[in-house]
């Protein structure tokens, strides 16, 4: 093993023109497919953030006619020990208004929610754009559409009337930007406590709104479906984000396909490179093959001499390439910018992914040696004697 | 005396369209501690017949003996071993390593056999190397010194792991008469010494002469056969 190891370095080392081309082309394979999968990654990332990243990702509702939940408390605290992966967990209270203003009047959403908990999840504090949270009672924020379109200010007091004509005075405190029109149009988001007073309530809510730890973004499905079983009740309803996006999925899902499909090219014309190179080397060295065999070294370690070229390729291969990677990464993510200073191309460069291309980079090289390794094996020296 | 070589019957046929026979029905022993050498014209089958005493060649018929044990019993990696610690080749051609220095080729046997090398294998290749004149050129690449020189290598390579036979292809070709003379009496002593067998294809008829034995070939029989001890 160990003289196979030597010879092989030294082989290399002799032809070290050839040696760097080898490693220059596994290095620019290893480099594509690093770069292909992070931008692939980073581009599945940012959308999935941009689509779920501010929103409720589990939701459980009542499909009881009047919607509501009552024992939440006991069913969070069951819900926590449910599954690890479950991070964020707040309530909200849902009920629709009609909302009069001057003229103006349009139906609404009054969402109540437990600001603290709910801004983990929708970081409304971010996205307020004037004044502040709503805190005491009867004080509600609006979107910054509705802010435009009925000429709302500040401390403006308007009228929200419930679906039993109770009329309510609330008074707007803020303005907060959703980035999506129909919601920034449409709801009216408020405290636990504003909406149990207009809506009367009794202290229930309509739904209870879950994120997920990274790792389980995926697994909603799985989570919410462990949910429903430890739950065990009937009247509730649980939805997760993949139902409700399954185009956005089976994009993603195309997308990822391409990207292993990219890089399974990538890596055939690696192993296609290094065996052609390797069985031409086995050819050119196949007189030092027949010398060593005619002192007496075993068959099995002239083929190791090949399996250990392969090794060291790959190696030093995959090593370049994985600087080549990360480097024409970062420079993408650092020079190519928006206006706005976020990178065109919002690269995701994961560790344990760059770890596996390398490896897999070097057991693909060693899979290339496996040819000329079994050419060196059955080579007689005698006919590297005879013909000098 | 024992014999740590024989041939019984062999036969060597190459080709398998045309057929051209090279060896008829050599049998030949050869004794434990003997200097022998083997004469006959270019083309006779002196190489064919050195290598399939050194396991390298099979014959078309014909049994190898070494040591006592029918070559043809063992399998690949014990003929490896055989070829390793029993037997040295000195080609006819100097076949080193060029990828390796003088001295890394010398130790190359040592290596294949214990599979690294000792500060006390390093000490003794560099002796063999003296022995041979090589101290001045050990470091250098094996491209990088004289085709006698690398002949030379060649022999102190073959004597590395102390074998009992060295078989030898006319190991002084390359050699002025002055250097020829001085590898022969290195041989020579290393016979005397270690009591190893030698078996040395030669052109030059001095050293034929200065052997214990000289077995002429011509065409692939066995034409004289002169014991002298
Ligand atoms: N591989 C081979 N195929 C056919 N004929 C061969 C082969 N090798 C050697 N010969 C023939 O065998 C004969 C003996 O060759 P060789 O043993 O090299 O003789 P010597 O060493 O005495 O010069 C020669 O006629 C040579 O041409
Ligand atoms: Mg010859």
């Amino acid at each position: 093993m160990k003289l196979g190891y030597k010879i092989a370095a030294r082989f290399l080392k002799s032809n070290l023109g050839q040696t760097i081309l080898i490693i220059l082309g596994i290095a620019i394979g290893v480099s594509v497919q690093i770069f292909i999968g992070s931008l692939i990654q980073g581009l599945q990332k940012s959308l999935v953030e941009k689509t779920i990243g501010d929103a409720s990702q589990i939701t459980i509702t009542s499909s009881t006619d009047d919607k509501e939940i009552v024992d939440y408390e006991e069913m969070i605290k069951q819900i926590q020990t449910i599954d690890q992966r479950i991070d964020k967990i707040s309530v909200a209270a849902d009920h629709p208004a009609f909302l009069e203003y001057g003229e103006n009047s349009q139906s609404i959403l009054v969402r109540g929610f437990d600001i603290e908990s709910a801004d983990e999840i929708y970081n409304f504090v971010d996205r307020i754009e004037e004044g502040t949270y709503p805190y005491n009672l009867n004080e509600i924020i609006l979107g910054i559409d509705l802010k435009e379109e009925y000429g709302i200010q500040l401390n403006d007091v308007l009228s929200l009337i419930t679906t039993n004509q109770k009329t309510v005075k609330v008074k707007v405190v803020g303005f907060f930007d959703l980035k999506v029109a129909s919601l920034n149009k449409n709801w009216a988001i408020t405290t636990l406590e504003t909406a149990g007073n207009i809506f009367n309530t009794r202290g229930s809510i309509t739904s209870i709104e879950m994120q997920v730890k990274e790792s389980g973004i995926f697994s909603t499905d799985i989570i919410a479906s462990k949910i429903t079983q430890e739950l065990n009740n009937d009247a509730l309803t649980i939805v997760n984000w993949k139902e409700q996006n399954e185009q956005l999925l089976s994009g993603l899902e195309g997308q990822s396909i391409s990207s292993y499909m990219i890089q399974v090219f990538v890596l055939i014309s690696v192993i296609l490179g290094i065996a052609s190179v390797l069985a031409i080397t086995v050819m050119q060295k196949s007189k030092q093959i027949g010398i060593l065999k005619a002192m007496g070294i075993r068959n099995s370690a002239t083929s190791y001499v090949f399996l250990f070229e392969g090794l060291i390729l790959g190696f030093f291969g995959a090593i370049l390439g994985i600087l080549f990677g990360l480097g024409l990464s970062v420079a993408f993510t650092k020079f190519a910018l928006n206006t706005d200073g976020t990178p065109v191309i919002p690269l995701f460069i994961s560790y344990p992914f760059i770890f596996t291309s390398g490896l897999i980079a070097i057991a693909v090289s060693v899979l290339a040696a496996l040819i000329p390794a079994y050419r060196s094996l059955k080579l007689n020296p005698i006919d590297i004697i005879r013909n000098h | 005396m024992m014999s740590i070589l024989e041939l019984k019957n062999i036969e060597k046929i190459y080709g398998n369209e045309i057929k051209t026979q090279v060896l008829y029905n050599v049998n030949l022993s050869i004794e434990k501690g003997t200097f022998n050498s083997i004469i006959g014209q270019s083309g006779s089958g002196k190489t064919t017949l050195l290598n399939i005493m050194g396991t390298l060649d099979k014959p078309t018929s014909g049994e190898v003996m070494v040591n006592g044990t029918n070559v043809k019993q063992m399998h690949n990696n014990k003929l490896s071993a055989l070829r390793n610690e029993t037997i040295g080749f000195i080609f006819q051609f100097h076949y080193l390593l060029p990828e390796f220095t003088a001295l890394e080729n010398v130790l190359m046997p040592y290596q294949i056999k214990h599979g690294k090398v000792s500060k006390d294998a390093i000490k003794k290749a560099k002796e063999y190397l003296h022995l041979v004149g090589l101290e001045n050129v050990m470091n250098n690449m094996a491209t990088k010194i004289s085709g006698g020189q690398q002949q030379r290598a060649a022999i102190a390579r073959a004597l590395m792991n102390e074998p009992q036979i060295i078989l030898a292809d006319e190991p002084t070709g390359n050699l002025d008469s002055d250097s020829t003379e001085v590898i022969y009496e290195l041989l020579r002593d290393i016979n005397h010494q270690l009591g190893t067998t030698f078996i040395i294809i030669t052109h030059d008829n001095r050293i034929a002469e200065k052997a214990d034995r000289m077995i002429e070939i011509k065409d692939g029989r066995i034409y004289q056969d002169v014991n002298k001890k």
